[in-house]
């Protein structure tokens, strides 16, 4: 039976106290670093290496003219068919028994392929350490049947995991009560997302989410194609010189002949 | 608060003004996200558009300062449109009474007032008694001098355009919010209302709140699932704080403290015991006696005796007339005649208004004591900005104190619940909780009183002082026995009706301020936490029952709350005068046979329709009934609308009284003021951001400091093209009392308004940033700029309305 999880983010709850920021801070023991007030509530300003979730706060004015305040808590959207994990030379980056991708950072050898796969621009690279990070989903504390330190810190419930089918089901009917622009975002993309949002507005009027992701391109052709076809090109010709050593014996050098005009001893 | 928490979950419409819930009150917001999922209405009236608006139906923004313009206006529509629950209205107010015929309110002004002393006497601000004593009454309402027709009258200048013009509230929005929250007039709907310090950080906040009871009154909304006034107190114990009284006007309890004029314990009861000749009010405060005289038994045990008034004259006093406000203090400190300071959990060089006279204050000390857990603005003050520690005497302890989970204790909540927490965790090095440095300072003081006499040395001799556990450290679990009382002898009391007898004995924890005497029998260091213990001496606020019969989020048998595990207070009133629920949906409360059942009823007295037993349900006050017309209040009966001490106007609009006539202003040179001053032209409040903890002491974590850096200043986007600034630019906020460098935060959360015709901008700054820490901050307390003059009730400090300059740096 599917053990599959998702983590579901109902945006129609947040009030951007940023509780799961800090928790996921203090859960994962990650250091701070020194901000400035640029102007805005939001800090850090993106996800680093060091910051695995953002709540980020972005001042809209709707269709009406209204002025709306969102805020959306960005992070690893543990995608089925993801791209970081297709990437990942060493498979630190893997799938587990409940959908997340998690990182093994001993494997990661910062080839920064993840970073280009990725079409929610989650891992960040720490040249100090030469490896990148990101959210695992609190997958130590899944393995205890235990909600991720986010999802445990939410006061008003808009955090919440539960088995796939469950949450999806949650997340159609929340949008239904809901009406108007509000959208489930995850399930219809790289194979389904691990992480769900319920967006009170449509995909496109959020910064920094894509409407329509999709791994990219380049990454696609080379790990589907070229890659694969390199290596039986290359299989092919490895088994084929074999093939002929075993049937024609080594190549030994031709005999001297030779034609009129000089003598060659 | 009136109700608590879990109850806000109840609400069909929610009215959060005066509060910042979603961003101060995080947990809070669930049950209010609750409501909101049962289909109320949540509407947020705010001169900001804050993290709370944005899951808000919808934000009224309204200029700072004018919040009883904007109640006032919600007061004449509810009368004008009948939307008031008449029965309620009728029988459970003070709407029936006929005020006094010398009683007046004129220009601003009610009738008393002395111009010179700057207040007011009160003897015209009366009701008529009959020959009995019992108030006069017209259930009619249609007597011209009745209280509702003469709040009618009071409210009658508060039009629609009138307050629109003052607050800078469009009428459309006026007219939105003041009918939905009268829609919950009708008997099975109920409104409530969430405050905290967007109402009392002003000249006029106790009247603020005033005007909200009036409202709920009006509709019924009083002792009802879902509705009250619910204070949305500061931090996790400000309740604790205030219950046990910490503040300087009272005694635990909310008991009065005495002044140096009432110098007997008989002078003290009869000035403070409430009489009725009423049989239907049950007058509770009638047994006040006997509260006072169990707390004297809990100060000195078995040295307060009959014969030397219980100790009473041991108890400290205040002087006649004087207050002691921490303004007071500072103005008190400013002048050189404060010699010692104890700054307990307290960062007053950055949380107490006009900093430039708080740290100048502090430079007069002798000595100051700092318990915290960090060094702050206030214990370095000799080391601040601008301060030379050379020309600084004062002798300056930092005591480590433990962090809340590092210490075992009590904490009460808003909602009354008072939780028992146990130790978590080791406080780190030296550091001790405050009850053992307090115990250990006491100790010192008596011993040295012991060895050397001194002035006054009974009180403090003769004090019960035995707090200590088998291994000599400091005992919260007894210090809690002891503010619940127990019986001082062995005490058999008979029913002769019954003939029943009740068995207690000497030492027995007592299990409600029903069983407090006046005799000395009984001993109470606080009469509202009497039960928190039963007689068997179960510690009930440690219970973690998770049961809730009724399904109103009551939980009884989570914690205790005061009085009595009583719930939700003037409960009695959610039923109609023959005790049936005024809506069966949410049955707090219904008379089932001869008893009260659900919540823990107000009393157990018969509803008011039996003619010889029932009561009034307002038992608190002398004649049973909720105050529409409420002369405690020190600048009158009816709340009014004045203009901030510091506003951009120079008339009021609703009357010839620009500001709150009873306001105290201190005469230093550092109190100034600019009243509709082009060079300070910009409304200004302040608040806590999220992220931080008060006066900041939370700038010592990094992932908190992380996610709110440094200090800044909301300005709309109107206002920072108008200045030519950008948004996260440096600039400089000024007013006539100091200024302030931080970052200029543009937004569109802010507009400006139009009020009596001219475009007003506001501004807003958090409150929790000082020079202290991060060690490379230029930016300083906001608190330069904010003055020393608050609400003349409760001396709360007008934090939320100022003005102020912006510009480059």
């Amino acid at each position: 039976m599917s053990q599959e999880l998702i983590k579901l983010i109902d945006l129609s709850r947040c009030t951007a106290c940023r509780g799961c920021q800090i928790a996921c801070k203090q859960w994962n023991e990650l250091p701070a670093s020194r901000t400035k007030n640029t102007g805005s509530y939001q800090n850090p300003p993106d996800l680093q290496w060091n910051t695995w979730t953002l709540i980020r706060f972005q001042e809209h004015v709707d269709r009406s003219g209204s002025v709306k305040w969102l805020f959306r808590k960005d992070g690893c959207m543990h995608c089925t068919d993801a791209g970081c994990a297709k990437v990942c030379p060493t498979e630190a980056l893997y799938h587990t028994e409940f959908g997340n991708v998690s990182l093994n950072v001993d494997k990661c050898i910062g080839c920064k392929a993840c970073m280009y796969a990725c079409p929610f621009g989650v891992p960040k690279f720490n040249a100090a350490t030469n490896k990148i990070y990101k959210c695992d989903l609190c997958y130590t504390r899944l393995q205890g049947n235990q909600p991720p330190a986010c999802v445990l810190s939410c006061p008003t419930g808009a955090l919440q995991i539960g088995p796939k089918d469950t949450m999806l089901n949650k997340a159609y009917k929340r949008v239904k009560e809901l009406g108007g622009d509000a959208n489930v975002y995850g399930d219809k993309f790289v194979d389904g997302t691990h992480v769900v949002y319920v967006l009170p507005e449509k995909a496109e009027v959020y910064d920094n989410l894509p409407k329509d992701p999709k791994i990219p391109l380049q990454i696609i052709v080379w790990k589907e194609f070229l890659k694969p076809a390199g290596l039986m090109v290359a299989g092919a010709v490895v088994a084929g010189a074999f093939l002929h050593y075993i049937t024609h014996g080594p190549k030994m050098p031709e005999e001297e002949t030779t034609s009129e005009g000089g003598t060659t001893s | 608060m009136t109700n608590h928490y879990i109850d806000l979950k109840n609400s069909d419409c929610i009215l959060i003004m005066g509060s910042n819930a979603a961003e101060n009150h995080p947990i809070a917001f669930k049950w209010i996200l609750r409501a909101k999922d049962r289909g109320a209405k949540i509407i947020h009236v705010d001169p900001r558009y804050t993290r709370t608006s944005a899951r808000c139906d919808y934000h009224v923004p309204l200029r700072s300062g004018t919040d009883i313009a904007f109640l006032g206006g919600m007061i004449k529509y509810i009368i004008d449109n009948n939307l008031i629950q008449d029965e309620y209205v009728k029988y459970y107010t003070n709407a029936s009474q006929i005020i006094s015929p010398n009683y007046d309110f004129q220009d601003g002004l009610f009738t008393g007032f002395d111009a010179e002393k700057r207040s007011y006497n009160k003897k015209t601000w009366t009701t008529e008694k009959d020959e009995k004593g019992i108030p006069v009454r017209d259930y009619t309402l249609e007597n011209p001098r009745c209280v509702y027709q003469m709040l009618k009258k009071h409210y009658e200048r508060y039009t629609v355009e009138k307050v629109s013009s003052i607050t800078g509230v469009s009428k459309e929005n006026l007219l939105k919010v003041y009918k939905e929250y009268g829609a919950t007039g009708a008997p099975n709907k109920a409104g409530t209302e969430c405050y905290a310090l967007g109402w009392t950080h002003h000249t006029t906040g106790s009247q603020i709140i005033r005007a909200m009871s009036i409202i709920q009154l009006l509709l019924g909304n009083m002792g009802v699932c879902g509705g009250g006034i619910n204070a949305l107190r500061g931090e996790p114990n400000v309740q604790g704080s205030t219950d046990h009284a910490i503040l300087y006007n009272i005694l635990p309890g909310y008991l009065k403290m005495p002044t140096g004029s009432i110098d007997t314990l008989a002078k003290y009861n009869e000035k403070y015991t409430s009489k009725s000749t009423d049989p239907q009010s049950a007058n509770w405060y009638q047994n006040y006696p006997k509260y006072t005289v169990s707390f004297l038994k809990a100060m000195w045990g078995d040295e307060a005796t009959p014969e030397n008034d219980f100790g009473y004259s041991w108890l400290p006093k205040m002087d006649d007339g004087k207050h002691h406000s921490i303004m007071h203090t500072i103005d008190a400190m400013y002048a050189g005649k404060i010699k010692g300071f104890f700054a307990y959990g307290s960062n007053i060089a950055v949380s107490s208004p006009n900093s430039n006279k708080v740290r100048k204050g502090l430079q007069k000390l002798q000595w100051m004591v700092n318990v915290n857990l960090f060094d702050n603005e206030t214990a370095s003050f000799w080391k601040g900005p601008g301060v030379d520690p050379k020309t600084v005497d004062t002798e300056v302890f930092l005591l480590p104190a433990s962090a809340s989970m590092e210490k075992a204790g009590s904490q009460s909540n808003s909602g009354r619940w008072v939780q028992w927490r146990y130790r978590a965790a080791n406080p780190p090095g030296e550091a001790m909780s405050d009850g053992t440095i307090t115990m250990l300072i006491m100790d010192a003081i008596r011993a040295l009183y012991r060895e050397e006499g001194g002035a006054c040395w009974e009180p403090i001799l003769n004090l019960k002082w035995d707090y200590r556990n088998s291994l000599g450290r400091f005992d919260p679990l007894k210090v809690a026995k002891q503010i619940n009382g127990h019986y001082t002898k062995d005490l058999v009391i008979e029913d002769k009706v019954t003939g029943s007898k009740e068995v207690n004995k000497k030492g027995e924890t007592v299990p409600s301020f029903a069983k407090l005497l006046a005799d000395g029998s009984t001993s109470c260091g606080n009469w509202l936490m009497a039960g928190s213990f039963d007689q068997k001496g179960e510690n009930k606020m440690a219970k973690r029952g998770k049961e809730d019969p009724t399904g109103l989020g009551l939980y009884p048998d989570w914690g205790f709350a005061w009085p009595l595990n009583r719930r939700i207070i003037y409960n009695r009133a959610s039923c109609d005068p023959q005790g049936k629920p005024y809506n069966p949906k949410m049955k707090l409360l219904e008379w089932v046979g001869d008893r009260w059942v659900g919540d823990v009823a107000d009393g157990p007295w018969p509803p008011l329709a039996d003619k010889e037993k029932g009561k009034f349900p307002f038992i608190m006050k002398a004649d049973g009934v909720g105050a529409l017309f409420g002369p405690g209040m020190v600048e009158g009966p009816f709340p009014e609308h004045y203009e901030p001490m510091e506003g951009p106007l120079t008339k009021n609009p609703l009357s010839g009284q620009l500001l709150n006539p009873a306001v105290k202003v201190f005469k230093s040179d550092l109190d100034t003021f600019a009243n509709a001053d082009q060079k300070y032209p910009y409304v200004c409040t302040t608040y806590s951001a999220t992220e931080h903890w008060c006066s900041g002491f939370t700038r010592w974590q990094p992932w908190l400091l992380e996610a709110m850096p440094e200090a800044y200043v909301e300005i709309s986007d109107k206002l920072a093209e108008k200045l030519g600034l950008k948004n996260g630019e440096r600039v400089k906020v000024a007013s006539i009392r100091g200024q302030v460098t931080c970052v200029a935060m543009v937004t569109k959360r802010l507009k400006p308004f139009e009020v009596e015709g001219k475009v007003i901008h506001q501004v807003g700054m958090p409150c929790n940033y000082g020079w202290f820490n991060p060690v490379e901050t230029a930016d300083d307390s906001v608190n330069h700029l904010t003055p020393a003059v608050g609400c003349p009730n409760t001396f709360c400090p007008e934090y939320k309305a100022f003005m102020v300059n912006v510009s480059k740096v």
